[in-house]
């Protein structure tokens, strides 16, 4: 039922994700935040197994630690072919770490976690890339993970165009948020969307129809 | 000078020394020297050949030179044998992140990582430490071209010139000298051969003892390491006044 996307603009890219983390039947919260900033120009969005969306702190920590010892941050496309590493490793070899879950059809503990890494590099400009649970990399201009995908890409295939302005990518990002809330069955009620540019990583919006505490103005 | 801690790697002298590592450095003294200089446009590494029997065969292989990555190379100095187990590592170490990372590892990373192996040998384990200084040459897109020189005892800094092996000192303050910021590669050929034939102790500079290597970036981008051939290289040696006289063919 989650719902992460992402598109490259003019200058920026954003990522979008639900924010409600469910049990169940029991939604626990909706103003949970699954698109992290990774450094100042980063932002991983991540959807899947709540357990295993600490995978992104680990990312994140992973990055800050590059940062620290060689003094220049590690590039978009090296985090997501670090990022992809992590995920494929995970898949085969025996890890010392505590397993989340114990029964797996797979033969170790892969983190069940989606993900979509935007980021801003001086000299190539913003870029997105596609990562899935079974370590797949693509570098893509719009992508989406989740039953929410199955909405927001078509809707991305009819309106996406390279190069949008903020203005056109956001109201794209509207639209897609209208199809989840009218189309999918359990739909998540709110929304987070964040963009990176050249100015750095940050929030751009909430986009709430039910809200637990004072917020945003409904989409 | 206590003679009672010095077969250990693992402990210090009162004086506060490490024997066993400045033991590898002298070891070092007696093996054919190294000169590298930064210019401008690429980094140049010159090796003195110490083996010139006219019964070696010499292959595509260098004595002096090696390619570590695509964009970085290093000269050495000291015991062959244990340069060749380092060379191994740093590569291994270079491809091991640009399998993480997909792109080529940072210079100064692979020089910082290959320092932190050799001082795990100063330190624990109770083996000696490698008997080899290395002046690593490269280029990335962080810094441009650089050069590093390292020695046993783990130790690495940047340098615009810098000299290992026999002899280092004397070649050393010679480049202390004669060094220009914002050298080309030519000038930086001719200063390293200068500096080398002063300081080596051959009587006759022929393109046999040396060994030239360049890296530097080609029009399409890519770096590009280079070992100078042996008759381009005596054209050089002659160009720039520094051999003397020819000796017969061997």
């Amino acid at each position: 039922m989650e719902c992460v996307f992402g598109m490259v603009g003019d200058g920026f890219a954003l990522v979008a994700a639900d924010t409600s983390a469910v049990h169940s039947i029991l939604v626990h919260k909706s103003n949970e935040d699954k698109v992290m900033i990774l450094d100042s120009h980063k932002l991983l969005g991540a959807s899947g197994e709540a357990g295993d969306r600490s995978f992104t702190e680990y990312i994140q920590k992973n990055v800050h630690v590059y940062e620290f010892r060689n003094g220049i941050p590690l590039t978009t496309a090296a985090t997501a072919n670090f990022t992809r590493c992590e995920l494929a490793l995970a898949l085969r070899k025996v890890r010392p770490s505590c397993p989340v879950h114990i029964v797996f059809l797979v033969s170790q503990n892969p983190y069940f976690v989606n993900i979509l890494l935007a980021g801003y590099d001086k000299n190539i400009g913003p870029s997105l890339y596609y990562i899935d649970y079974i370590a797949t990399l693509h570098k893509v201009d719009k992508g989406a993970f989740g039953y929410g995908s199955y909405f927001t890409l078509s809707m991305m295939d009819r309106h996406y165009k390279s190069g949008m302005s903020l203005e056109e990518a956001i109201d794209l990002v509207d639209k897609c948020i209208i199809e989840i809330r009218s189309r999918l069955v359990v739909a998540p009620p709110n929304f987070v969307i964040k963009i990176v540019d050249k100015d750095g990583a940050r929030e751009y919006a909430w986009r709430e129809s039910i809200k637990d505490a004072a917020g945003v103005s409904a989409a | 000078m206590s003679r009672r801690y010095d077969s250990r790697t693992t402990i210090f002298s009162p004086e506060g020394r490490l024997y066993q590592v400045e033991y590898a450095m002298e070891a070092i003294g007696n093996a054919g020297a190294a000169i590298g200089i930064l210019a401008r446009d690429g980094v140049i590494l010159v090796g003195e050949k110490k083996v010139t029997s006219k019964l070696l065969q010499t292959s595509r292989s260098t004595e002096k030179m090696y390619k570590i990555d695509d964009h970085l190379a290093c000269a050495v100095a000291g015991i062959m044998s244990d340069a060749n187990i380092l060379i191994n590592t740093a590569r291994v170490q270079a491809q091991r992140y640009t399998f993480a990372y997909q792109e080529p590892m940072p210079i100064e990373q692979l020089v910082q990582s290959l320092c932190d192996t050799k001082q795990g040998y100063t330190q624990f384990g109770g083996l000696r430490p490698f008997g080899v200084s290395f002046l690593f040459a490269g280029w990335d897109k962080n810094y441009g071209f650089q050069l590093y020189m390292s020695d046993p005892s783990g130790n690495y800094s940047g340098w615009k010139a810098a000299a290992i092996g026999a002899n280092n000192q004397a070649a050393q303050s010679m480049l202390k000298q004669d060094y220009k910021d914002d050298v080309t590669r030519e000038e930086a050929m001719q200063l390293a051969l200068k500096v080398l034939s002063k300081t080596m102790d051959s009587t006759s500079l022929t393109s046999e003892k040396l060994e030239l290597a360049q890296i530097f970036l080609e029009p399409s981008g890519d770096v590009k390491y280079e070992v100078c051939k042996p008759e381009l290289l005596e054209k050089l040696l002659v160009k720039h006044g520094v051999t003397q006289a020819p000796t017969e063919s061997t």
